[in-house]
């Protein structure tokens, strides 16, 4: 029998569940050189900005053990020559997109919202509320139940009601059961976990942080296990909400994980680094994966873990 | 397929399992034959590969980029890439200690390489350390287009200095220069190049070494108003353009300075566009700042 290898993720339908992650594949035309874009659920695209952006200065990017620091900065062209270039270049490859936006104030995400409300060929809006690398640290919306809901049920408001809202979080929080409980009630309709965790690396030469603006997203496989159980912690709290998953996924056992953990999709990201066809690769390592198990379907994988206890109690 | 303004990757490029065919050391580097498919036909001097380091089972997550030295096809029609590594980190000291018959993950040929004009011209090729790989397979293409080929190259020793005889048979002349005296001329290669520049009435500076050191011929490039192609090295994730850390200010055509891939846009780029800095501030002016 073969496998349903198909998956639903906030009412959309996509043919497989791995996507590549935001910030790791620009909006896809150098990895088309690699692979065909559809051979994959979904692109997700690098967040975009109102404006253009410069992003932050060099060094940018440290390695690290298992990962990287990285502190872009969300360099970017803005919205609108986003929408001039990259959207129709991704629509004409057939590839399904998945958009990710991200705001330094809430009117900043109305603002992005309206500018893609009717916009053609988009499956689906991520909402990044959790880059580490903006100016005030302080200031990331996913850091506070409140902010976080503001920040989505802006979206919501203005993006109208036909296009899915994923808000991405961070793992760098106290309790992220009621950060994703909170942007659930502002009508996010999915979640994508995690976003890099803040980090910092010193180089013991020049004595002074290796990064520019000293801080960075860490990612990478170091940060998997802290992936797995924000993507846990949340599927238990949250069921039938959602989850795109990612953080260090770099081989189909990986994936595995974090769709046992909870998540209905997976994102390719720092592997592409390394790896620019680390991401059909994954794919197709899980397809296998999922077959060996005896699965008929992807989608009764999802959230598999959970089901420890109650097995046990049979025992 | 490519359009306007969008800078692609090579079209050419490939990833591809490659054999190590021989792992020689020369002084302080280690000049590395790989076994490649045709794309060796396509690379061009200053074009670079980023290979896979530390096996699968690496703590190394990301590749690491080398300018090639030279890429060849041998007779039975073998493709192969030279490469001139300097053990310095963890991933280059890994590079250079697989054997022969190893294998390695490696994408080539990468990024930009070195203009090279339709009229016989008087060049100079200027390299730092390990930065004179790129140049001989360089002279070579230069001599063949009937130009006057000076080279200089600097480092901080003797053992530094990257100076194969084959390679050196396309140069009119070589100036050495290291820090300590230990060969050539002591001093830094700035300190002997306006000299070469005037007595061979130079038209068009090629260099490749430390960020520094093209910025300190940036600056006599334009004193003397001749053209200056520089690789630059600014540390990269990817290689492939999508994770936006090799970043430099460079102005582009429509008048802006933009933070531009060197892994796309470069390695080897125009010295007099791009705004030298090492204040780890992104410079005024620069687009979306």
């Amino acid at each position: 029998m073969s496998l349903d290898f198909s998956t639903s993720l906030a009412g959309r339908r996509f043919p497989n569940p791995i996507f590549t992650a935001s910030g790791c594949a620009g909006s896809g035309k150098e990895l088309s050189q690699f692979f065909d874009l559809t051979d994959l659920g979904a692109i997700v695209t690098k967040s975009i900005m109102i404006k253009p952006r410069s992003g932050r200065a060099t060094p940018r990017m440290a390695e690290t053990p298992s990962g990287m620091l990285n502190s872009i900065g969300l360099q970017g062209p803005g919205i609108d020559l986003f929408l001039e270039n990259d959207i129709p270049w991704l629509r004409d490859q057939g590839a399904r997109i998945i958009v990710s936006i991200a705001g330094e104030s809430v009117e900043d995400y109305a603002v992005l919202a309206r500018k893609l409300r009717h916009v053609s060929g988009i499956s689906a809006l991520e909402v990044n509320i959790s880059c580490p690398n903006v100016e005030n640290r302080g200031q990331v919306f996913a850091c506070d139940p409140a902010t976080a809901a503001d920040a989505i049920s802006t979206v919501r408001r203005n993006i109208g009601g036909e296009l899915p809202i994923i808000a991405k979080l961070s793992p760098d929080v106290t309790d992220i059961v009621s950060i994703a409980t909170s942007v659930v009630s502002a009508g996010a309709d999915g979640l994508a976990l995690i976003n890099t965790l803040l980090g910092m690396v010193i180089d013991t030469s020049s004595m002074r942080p290796k990064l520019s603006q000293k801080t960075g997203g860490l990612s990478g496989p170091a940060i998997r296990p802290v992936a797995v159980r924000a993507i846990y912690q949340v599927h238990a709290a949250l069921p039938k909400v959602p989850i795109l998953g990612m953080g260090g996924v770099a081989c189909g056992r990986d994936a595995l994980e974090l769709v046992l953990a909870g998540a209905s999709a997976v994102s390719v990201g720092t592997a592409t680094f390394g790896d620019p066809t680390a991401s059909i690769r994954v794919k197709n390592e899980l397809e296998v994966l999922c077959e060996q198990r005896g699965f008929n379907s992807f989608s009764d994988l999802v959230g598999y873990a959970h089901r420890a206890e109650e097995a046990n109690e049979h025992e | 397929m490519a359009r306007e303004g969008w800078a692609m990757i090579n079209p050419k490029a490939e990833q591809i399992t490659s054999e190590i065919l021989s792992n020689k050391k020369v002084g302080s580097y280690n000049h590395m034959v790989f076994a490649v498919t045709d794309l060796a036909a396509h690379a061009r001097p200053g074009n670079f590969v980023a290979i896979a380091v530390g096996g699968p089972a690496s703590s190394m997550v990301l590749r690491r980029a080398f300018a090639i030295y030279r890429s060849s096809i041998r007779a039975d029609g073998q493709g192969l890439l030279e490469l001139v590594v300097a053990a310095s980190g963890a991933g280059s000291t890994w590079l250079t200690s697989q054997k022969v018959g190893d294998t390695v993950d490696l994408i080539a040929p990468l990024g930009t390489s070195f203009g090279i004009p339709t009229e016989p011209v008087r060049s100079l090729l200027i390299g730092g350390g390990y930065g004179s790989a790129p140049l001989f397979a360089l002279a070579e293409t230069l001599k063949a287009r009937g130009c006057r080929v000076d080279m200089v190259l600097g480092a901080s020793t003797a053992a530094k200095i990257y100076a194969p005889l084959e390679g050196k048979r396309s140069v009119s002349s070589l100036t050495i220069t290291t820090d300590d005296g230990s060969a050539g001329v002591q001093g830094r290669v700035s300190d002997v190049i306006p000299r070469i520049i005037k007595d061979n009435d130079v038209e068009i500076i090629y260099s490749c070494g430390p960020m520094a050191m093209l910025e300190a011929i940036t600056k006599i490039a334009d004193s003397f108003d001749v053209l200056h192609q520089c690789s630059v090295e600014e540390s990269m994730a990817c290689g492939i353009g999508v994770c936006m850390t090799c970043v430099l200010p460079v102005l582009q055509d429509d008048g802006t300075i933009r933070m531009t891939r060197t892994c796309i846009d470069g390695p080897v780029m125009d010295g007099s566009k791009v705004t030298w800095t090492t204040s780890r501030e992104i410079p005024e002016g620069v687009w979306g700042k």
